[in-house]
């Protein structure tokens, strides 16, 4: 089994446990990115999260924006880079730029 | 996404049918596409995601005025190891963490025994038979280990005649050119031959059947990834 279904599997298996759950897919790359476009993370109602969409760069503030998708159903799409002006807090290290669908399991 | 698609998607991940999950990025329509399969909606989303899978990558596409991810899902890469030896023991389940599915092919039952390979697809036929079932295409990887000719060839003929993206045989230079010159005699062109990686994976010096399965997945993942040989960016 890919890590890609392990992923899915989680979704399911949170959303069939009555828990509210998001799905994070990276869309595309620019320069140095650790994971490919379709790497995906789940997120539930609780924080907990399975998969990645960095090398651990910016998983923590993908949750926090999964977590207001799954409140108000309503898809996201986040891009980090280093130019970000945020990027002390949750830039990417390697250098790159990396853009993130996020949608709602319902 | 509906909890239906994403319980089809893994229905058909399970059934190792391609799919292709297509976002529309702006409105959040999601559809599920099989890109191989007669009866589908015919357009150029389906031609889209056609292509994004034969690359086997994921990409944002541009279709009829609207912004679709493609989300690519391709059945696993398949591993085929003939013999079911010690570094195979090894190699298996290294391969299973990188998400290959591996099949363990080997005629002699006191090798592919369940205890030896626990939870491991085996199979006690000769690897051409094994090989003619599989019918191994081009995101199939076939290695040799058994160090008998006599179970190795039929698997290296097979493998030759079909579009695997790797093949690889156990053993040394002197047994490389001992088998080099079995196949040509069977008719296999030099050209066939040298799609052999043998001495099979990377020149790591490796030494325990561990390390071993280290040289030969490391060089069968650059084949898969880099099949040019590019060298690293």
């Amino acid at each position: 089994m890919s890590e890609g279904d392990e992923v899915l599997d989680q979704a399911q298996a949170w959303s069939d446990a009555g828990l509210g759950v998001a799905l994070a897919t990276v869309t595309s790359t620019w320069g140095s990115a650790l994971r490919p476009a379709g790497s995906q993370l789940a997120v539930n109602d609780q924080g907990a999260f399975a998969g990645s969409v960095s090398g651990g760069c910016v998983e923590a503030a993908v949750v926090l924006e999964a977590l207001e998708t799954i409140r108000d159903g309503k898809p996201r799409r986040l891009k980090y880079g280093v130019s970000d002006e945020k990027a002390w807090e949750v830039g990417m290290a390697c250098g790159g730029t990396i853009a993130i669908y996020v949608e709602k399991v319902e | 996404m509906r909890r239906e698609l994403l319980a089809g998607l893994r229905a058909d991940r399970a059934a190792k049918r391609p799919v292709v999950v297509a976002t529309d990025l702006a409105g959040g329509e999601v559809r599920l596409l099989h890109p191989f399969e007669a009866g589908e909606p015919a357009g150029a989303l389906l031609r889209a995601a056609r292509g994004a899978a034969e690359r086997d990558r994921s990409e944002v596409a541009e279709v009829e005025g609207r912004e679709w991810f493609l989300r690519v899902f391709n059945p696993p890469v398949r591993v085929v190891i003939v013999g079911a030896v010690h570094v195979a023991q090894a190699l298996g389940p290294m391969c299973r963490l990188c998400g290959f599915d591996v099949h363990v092919v080997d005629p002699r039952r006191s090798f592919a025994t369940a205890e030896r390979f626990p939870g491991q697809a085996l199979s006690t036929e000769w690897p051409d038979e094994a090989l003619a079932r599989l019918h191994p295409d081009r995101r199939t990887a076939v290695v040799t280990m058994t160090h008998d000719p006599k179970i190795d060839d039929p698997g290296l003929v097979a493998a030759l005649r079909s579009p695997a993206f790797y093949v690889g045989a156990l053993g040394s230079k002197k047994t490389q050119a001992a088998r080099r010159e079995r196949l040509r005699r069977q008719g296999i062109a030099d050209a066939e031959l040298d799609r052999i990686h043998g001495p099979v994976g990377l020149a790591l010096g490796a030494v325990s059947p561990g390390e071993i399965a280290v040289s030969i997945l490391a060089q069968l993942v650059g084949r898969l990834r880099r099949p040019e040989g590019a060298p690293a960016p």
